[in-house]
């Protein structure tokens, strides 16, 4: 088994050697890589469904879907995006090439999480291929069945002098974060996430940080209840509602609220029938670990339940769970749940909700429920938060033109698309000058006279908007 | 020296910013054009601190600092509309109805803390951004520029808002105690010992930076090009600010068959710029401070000195220097000089001057003087660098549109014009639906069955590529057209 220092150092001579840069190698880099999705889509879903009972239909859209849209993204644009960007010029650069070059880092290293194992370790790696880097990737350790399947599977695929997978734990992790790399990109836990950015700052990495939060999800005013219970549930209890982008908590007045449970009832009952422990399409907790947090939670709420509540530790099952007459103060409003549990808190006022949204960190997502464009857009201007989605949840992370990142304590940095691309390339500024115009050059030379000072003013402001061009000479 | 209670000033900026009222574009504008006021109503006091700081002559002042920052309000000023507007993005087939945007947003409260070199410029120019995205700003100048720390201290409060923007002076202790406050991002010009620092301080909070650090520029002289003009550039690229510049080209690398003609017309230039007595010209600056005097005229230890070499301690005076018999490991060659030594370290040819430049750590700016594009091209290629420039030294920080920053340790983020405000805002992905539509939505929903999965996978995630069959595109349409 390589040591972690020789499989870098191997990457790092491979980098140096500049194979990752031209333009085919990536496309074919990224062409394996759709083989490697298209060719074992049933090892896939095995291997997800092993992990989180994930139900084949979330499986496909969210892991291998999702995968093969942004790689077929990235072959279609790729050629553009590798451009240079000319840029406007000043008069003394008038003459001048000046673009801006985007160029690779160098070696970068992936850390996936488990809730979406295969998206979350795949996407960034779409990016810094396409970025012409070669890639480290650790996948997360709980998903054990994916982690083993990317073992596997990517040094088949792609070229194993460029990209590496490591697998281990968090002791495995941290030794892999002592040795530098030209970027690290990091989907987990706060927690984790202060230690990634301190072991960074070592070596002045530069990182991207997906975290995550308590995603609010306000529902006010006039608004179709009964479609957005089911746009919410079908967010809230995708993948048994371990999604970083999931609605953590609804905030609604009463009156919403007595209209809602009913509602959310039907959608439940439509999506997963009348027992969801026996639906194909309902996940599992990932591990009885975090089942047991769950139910934990679960067990010190001052909440009532509404809706669902049952659980089975062998199965790591819990059903889809509203709770009601929850407080800001309650257990399960401490830490983001990360599960098929909802809370509803009643307010009084849009303005209640939005200070309430407020005295919290800054969430991964926010979303808003109603039919009044005011109001969407009154909650728009008075919150931050890493994405916005009014009237749906998730959906806004699947369009590869948004770049899907949080602020704040819910991350930082973006990527999906040409976002990723953007995320492991270095935009170098360059400026091409001729041999001519020394004459222009004098008037910056010293002896510095007052009479230069004018010109050059002149001659460096930027082309404001409607100016005619004209040359200095 | 007055204490600063940092978590004060800190909890009174973001108080500040809580209110809201730096998010109004027009309260943004009217900041922008006090600052502006400030540069043309205070220049006397500003050149004043700036010749005691650096012995900086009023016109280099000006042509070295505040131009560039007019030019940059004026830029911020009369873009700042386009800036902060909502930037449409391409949506897929199930978005077609939405509208699907990118909203630039404040962060929150910024600490800048800036650098003595060019202590209006890497210290203002920051603001100028963290004002126009909308933020509240902790601005902590550098002690070692002490006059202008002072002189910015007592006007900033005069043109700008005073709980918003206040300014913190002081040494090592007042920036760790600003430290360990919470930010929403960081903004920090200087060295990387500091600079790891910093990031480790904002680890804690998970608060973003962008760090703007240094190391060795070098500085490519092709054999084919008019030395002439280039050795002109360069000299003047070198010793401006005695040399004090993080973009300043370091250190030469030119074929041994060329070496003579370079130092012939370096030492031409030099004496052009500063008269045959630098120390009396009132265009030639001085050493910052003793320290750095010392640890630069250490330096020259175990080098040739082919042109200068003076050196006066009284007045942190340091000749406008060339060193050759320079190699590798020469004590000029272990640190950024940040001086006016400029060594001269003889290459075979471009292969090597490559392989030289690629075996150190990736530099701020890379200097290439060549009349062959493709020479220049192949050094984009094969080398990184924050930027390169071609043919000349120092001028590309002056063009807003491109951006400026390291790469590696070099530094991590990049500014100037709009850069800067993007660096500084939280561009927010929005999606905005209507609750209407719902058919659309059934073919996500469980229970899942193989015809829906079908429709799934081609209306909700794919966008059509050029490969993709037209026939197919019109059936779709067709189908999309019965559903609504």
């Amino acid at each position: 088994m390589e040591s972690h220092g020789k499989v870098i150092d191997r990457l790092r001579t491979a980098f140096r050697s500049r194979v990752t840069v031209p333009l085919e190698f990536r496309l074919s880099q990224l062409r394996s890589l759709l083989s490697l999705m298209e060719e074992n889509e049933a090892q896939i879903l095995e291997a997800l469904h092993k992990d989180l009972a994930k139900p084949k239909f979330e499986a496909v859209l969210s892991e291998i879907e999702m995968v093969v849209n942004d790689i077929c993204y990235a072959i279609d644009n790729l050629k553009y995006w590798v451009q240079p960007d000319y840029v406007g010029k000043n008069l003394a650069t008038k003459l001048d090439d000046c673009f801006v070059h985007r160029e690779p880092l160098g070696v970068v290293l992936i850390i996936g999480a488990w809730n979406y194992p295969l998206q979350l370790v795949l996407l960034p790696l779409v990016g810094a291929i396409a970025a012409g880097n070669c890639a480290v990737l650790k996948p997360s350790e709980i998903s054990q069945a994916t982690e083993a399947l990317l073992a596997e599977l990517i040094p088949k695929y792609l070229s194993q002098e460029c990209f590496s997978v490591v697998c281990g734990g968090a002791e495995a992790t941290a030794r892999l974060l002592e040795n530098r790399f030209d970027h690290i990109f990091y989907t987990g836990s706060q927690a984790v996430a202060r230690s990634v950015l301190q072991a960074a700052a070592v070596h002045l990495t530069p990182v991207t940080l997906e975290l995550g939060g308590k995603c609010p999800c306000l529902l006010y005013g006039q608004l179709d209840i009964p479609a957005a219970a089911k746009r919410l549930a079908w967010a809230k209890y995708f993948n048994a509602g371990q999604s970083c982008v999931a609605p953590d908590y609804v905030l609604c007045s009463r009156q919403v609220r007595d209209v809602l449970l009913p509602a959310l009832q039907q959608a439940l009952h439509h999506f997963y029938g009348p027992q969801p422990q026996r639906s194909v399409d309902m996940g599992r907790i990932v591990t009885e670990r975090h089942w047991s947090r769950l139910m934990d939670l679960l067990g010190r709420s001052g909440g009532r339940v509404a809706i669902g509540g049952e659980s089975s530790r062998e199965e790591r099952y819990i059903a889809p769970t509203v709770v009601v007459d929850v407080q800001e103060s309650d257990a399960l409003m401490q830490e983001e749940i990360f599960g098929p549990i909802l809370p509803i808190l009643t307010i009084e006022s849009l303005e209640e909700g939005i200070e309430l949204i407020n005295r919290r960190e800054k969430p991964l997502a926010l979303y808003v429920f109603s039919d009044e464009s005011k109001a969407v857009s009154t909650v728009l201007e008075k919150t931050s938060s890493g994405g916005f989605c009014s009237n749906d949840g998730i959906v806004h992370m699947t369009l590869p033109g948004l770049p899907f990142g949080g602020v704040g304590a819910s991350g930082m940095g973006s990527y999906h698309g040409r976002w990723s691309f953007e995320t492991f390339s270095h935009r170098r500024g360059c400026m091409l000058r001729g041999w001519g115009l020394e004459k222009i050059n004098v008037l910056r030379y010293p002896p510095y006279r007052d009479g230069s000072l004018s010109w050059l003013r002149w001659a460096t402001t930027t082309k404001k908007k409607g100016w005619s061009s004209c040359s200095v000479m | 020296m007055k204490m600063h209670h940092s978590n004060q000033v800190v909890a009174r900026a973001r108080k500040a910013f809580l209110t809201g009222r730096s998010k109004a574009l027009s309260y943004r504008l009217s900041q922008l054009k006090g600052l502006r006021r400030l540069i043309t109503e205070k220049q006397r006091d500003i050149a004043d601190a700036l010749r005691k700081d650096l012995h900086k002559s009023e016109n280099a002042t000006q042509l070295y600092e505040m131009i560039g920052l007019e030019g940059e309000i004026d830029l911020a000023v009369s873009h700042l509309s386009e800036w902060a507007a909502p930037r449409p993005v391409e949506q897929s087939l199930l978005t077609v109805a939405d509208e699907v945007y990118i909203q630039p947003e404040p962060l929150g409260v910024v600490l800048i803390i800036g650098a003595w070199n060019y202590p209006w410029a890497v210290t203002v120019q920051p603001l100028i951004g963290a004002i126009a995205a909308g933020n509240a700003a902790v601005i902590k100048p550098s002690e070692v520029s002490s006059h202008t720390s002072k002189v910015m201290e007592e006007l900033l409060p005069l043109y700008l808002d005073k709980e918003l923007f206040p300014v913190v002076t002081g040494g090592v202790v007042q920036t760790q105690e600003l430290l360990k406050q919470r930010f929403d991002h960081i903004f920090y010009t200087g060295n990387s010992t500091v600079g790891k620092v910093v990031m480790e301080a904002a680890a804690r909070h998970l608060t973003p930076v962008t760090l703007e650090l240094g190391g060795k520029s070098p500085c490519y002289i092709d054999k084919d090009c008019d030395l002439s003009v280039a050795c002109r550039r360069i000299t003047w690229g070198k010793y401006v600010n005695c040399g004090q510049t993080c973009i300043a080209p370091d250190y030469i690398l030119c074929e041994p068959s060329i070496q003579d003609k370079v130092v012939k017309e370096i030492r031409k230039c030099i004496k052009e710029f500063y008269t045959d007595d630098p120390k009396t010209c009132p265009d030639y600056s001085r050493i910052v401070s003793l320290r750095h005097f010392r640890r630069i005229v250490a330096l020259m230890e175990g080098s040739s000195v082919a042109i200068g070499g003076e050196t006066d301690e009284a007045q942190c005076y340091i000749a406008p220097t060339v060193l050759t018999e320079v190699t590798s490991e020469s004590k000029v060659m272990q640190e950024e000089i940040f001086g006016p030594l400029l060594p001269i370290i003889p290459i075979s040819g471009t292969d090597e001057a490559i392989e030289f430049i690629n075996k150190r750590e990736k530099p701020l700016a890379l200097y290439v003087f060549s009349s062959s594009d493709k020479m220049i091209k192949r050094m984009i290629a094969d080398t990184s660098s924050g930027a390169l420039l071609a043919n000349d030294c120092l001028v590309h920080y002056t063009l807003s549109d491109l951006p400026f920053g390291g790469v590696g340790s070099s530094g991590m983020g990049h500014y100037h014009g709009r850069y800067t405000f993007d660096q500084l805002s939280h561009l927010r992905s929005c999606l905005i639906k209507k609750l209407r539509m719902e058919r659309v939505n059934q073919v996500r929903y469980p229970p899942h069955t193989a015809q829906k999965l079908r429709w799934a996978r081609l209306f909700l995630l794919k966008r059509f590529s050029s490969i993709e069959c037209p026939k197919n595109t019109f059936i779709l349409f067709l189908k999309i057209r019965s559903i609504y």
